[in-house]
Order: C-alpha cells, then structure tokens, then sequence
C-alpha cells in the first residue's frame, strides 16, 4: 500500500465515524499540521458529502399500487418449517447413516488382519460374496423402506403441490 | 413513511390477515429495493418489473421471514436473487468495471436510464450516472451504505463478508466512484469543489 492510499484509507474512516480514539486524535493532529492530509480531507469530506446527497431512485407513482394488485391474487404461504417434517428428515438421516455404519461393519468384519505386505490389499475384493448382501433380508428390509419413504414423500410433495394450485385457482 | 410503525409490526398485522398494511411496507421501501434492481438491470421498465415481483415474492414468503435480521436485508437477498434470474433469463449483460461503453451505453437514447435534462446536470444526477458506472458490486455497496444507510456489520451479512473486507471494498469502491465523476464529469465536478 502507497502513502497516497494510506492516507485516504485512515482519512476515509475518520469521516465515517469507525477510527479508534487514539486514531482520531492522530489524525487531528495531521489535519492542523500537514497541508497534504489537509488537502485530502476536504477533497475527500466533499466526495463523502455528494455521494450522500444521491438520492434513491423511484419507481413510477403506480407502483404500489400495481404491487398491491398482484399480491390481491395470492395468500401468503405458510412458513417452510410448518410443512417440512423434521421426524421425516431425521428417520431418512437415521436410515442412511445406519446403511452406511452396516456396510462399514460388513466391510471391516471381511478384512484379514493378519495379511502381510505392502502391495496386497488387505481385502480380496474377488472373494467377496455379493450375492449375499443383496439376498439378504435385512438388506431387502432396509430397501423396501428405503422406497416406502420415497413414496411417503413424493406423496406429500404432490399434496402440497395440489393444495398450492387450488389455492391459486 | 407512510406510517409509525416499525416493519415487524406491520408484518404481524399482514400476517395476521391485514393485506392493505403490506402498501405500507412497499412505500416504505420501493425505492430501495428500485435502485437495488436498476444497478444490475439498467432498462428503468424492467427493472420496475422485478422490483414488483420482488415485493409479490417477499409477500408469499412473508412467513418465512423470522425477524432475526433486518427486513431490508432479507428484502436484499429476495432482490438480488430475483434480479439475477431475470438477467439470465433475457441474457442481459451485466457491466463490467472500467467497460467505457457503459458510459455511452448510460447516455444514449434507447436506455432507460436516461435522466432528464436537468437531472443529468444536478449534482445527484451526476453521482447516480456515475455510480450507473461502476460494476454491480462497487455500485451495491455504495448504495447499502450511502442510500440504504446499512451499518458495516449489516452489509457484512448481506454480502456474506467479514465487517473488515466490507471497509475496505468500500474504501475502493468510493475511490474508484471519485475516479469516474473526475473522469466523466469533470467539469461538475469542478462546479462542486
């Protein structure tokens, strides 16, 4: 950072009000002795000045009116954490975290410890059965309920969806 | 404003089933949510278009609104978001910092950002040009904290930045809206000093 651009930093938080105490009263002491940070101030004080008298545009003179209007035709929707069930998302977090920890289980519960050597990995991937995870009951259980969730939700989604539209109509 | 109430009153009574006290809210802020669209759409009709469909989609969602933040900075996001949606949905070009064109592109016939005649040599015409000059972000800034009069930290939660990089991308920004009005309206800019 310049000197130019040192100055204008402090000098532009010392006219917005955020400089320190002793920061103010540094700069006070500038501001009576040196030309320079003088000069900048009241370049910048003039700057700070006409940025602030800049108005806000405004939209035309129907606009609340025309806003008014549109809402007419609406209702306010009810707010997101009334109609997002949290048990629904918690019992999905519960059902996946459980898949997860099962596989885990499954997967450390098939390692050989006891295999030695660098290059082999410790699982011998041909010999793991795949066929029995998938025809196992507990897995086709997890699945089934993995779909009947699916379906709880899709369901609700098209019910509020249903509502949405009747309420529209 | 049109009434003494403060925006969290006024939002129970919409709440609550009083639609007419929502005339307040928008009165209370269609200039600023105008100004916020028209820095990133720069057709006055569009943008006035998506300022209104701002305050229909901040209604619908009004029970959404926790009053844990200001409700201009929710107001924001609802506009910024709304804002991009529309430029993306007509392709529009946002302007870019330092594009030379953008001046002319401010001061030619078929924008509706023209000013009127009187407006372009008034002192706020010319800072409102100017800042029209800036890219989205320097010109967002400047407004929350000249025209919206958001404190450092509101900003920060707008903008999702830390209080210190807000200071000093306003400092920029500020120097660089000095550039412009010495470059561009120099002369005015003499008049003023």
């Amino acid at each position: 950072m310049n000197q130019q651009q040192h100055i204008e930093e402090q000098l532009w938080s010392y006219i917005d009000g955020f400089s320190s105490e002793e920061e103010r009263s540094a700069i006070e002491k500038l501001l009576q002795n040196n030309v320079e940070w003088k000069n900048k101030y009241h370049e910048l004080l003039d700057a700070h000045q006409l940025i602030k008298s800049a108005e806000l545009e405004q939209p035309s003179m129907r606009f609340t009116k025309n806003v008014m209007e549109q809402i007419a035709k609406y209702q306010i929707a009810p707010a997101t954490k009334t109609y997002i069930n949290k048990k629904i998302i918690w019992s999905i977090g519960a059902f996946f975290i459980t898949m997860i920890v099962g596989f885990l289980i499954y997967g450390f519960g098939q390692i050989n410890w006891n295999v030695s050597g660098d290059t082999k990995l410790p699982v011998d991937l041909s010999k793991i059965d795949y066929s029995k995870i998938f025809k196992n009951s507990y897995v086709n259980i997890f699945m089934m309920i993995n779909v009947l969730l699916g379906l709880v939700l899709l369901d609700r989604v098209l019910a509020n969806r249903r509502k949405r539209f009747q309420r529209q109509a | 404003m049109s009434s003494g109430l403060s925006d969290n009153e006024i939002i129970s009574r919409v709440l609550a089933g009083e639609q007419n006290a929502y005339a307040d809210l928008v009165n209370r802020y269609q200039n600023y949510v105008f100004t916020l669209t028209l820095r990133l759409i720069k057709s006055r009709e569009d943008a006035e278009e998506v300022a209104q469909d701002v305050f229909v989609k901040a209604y619908r969602s009004l029970a959404d609104f926790r009053g844990e933040s200001k409700f201009s900075t929710w107001l924001y996001t609802i506009t910024n978001t709304t804002s991009i949606t529309f430029l993306r949905k007509k392709k529009l070009e946002t302007h870019s910092l330092d594009n030379e064109k953008v001046f002319e592109l401010a001061d030619s016939k078929d924008s509706g950002f023209r000013a009127n005649t009187i407006e372009q040599k008034s002192r706020i015409g010319m800072v409102t040009r100017a800042i029209a000059l800036l890219s989205p972000d320097d010109a967002e800034i400047i407004t929350l904290f000249y025209k919206v009069e958001q404190s450092l930290d509101e900003i920060g939660k707008i903008l999702g930045l830390e209080t210190n990089t807000v200071k000093v991308r306003l400092h920029r920004a500020r120097t660089r809206l000095k550039e412009k009005m010495e470059k561009h309206f120099s002369e005015e800019v003499k008049n003023i000093y």
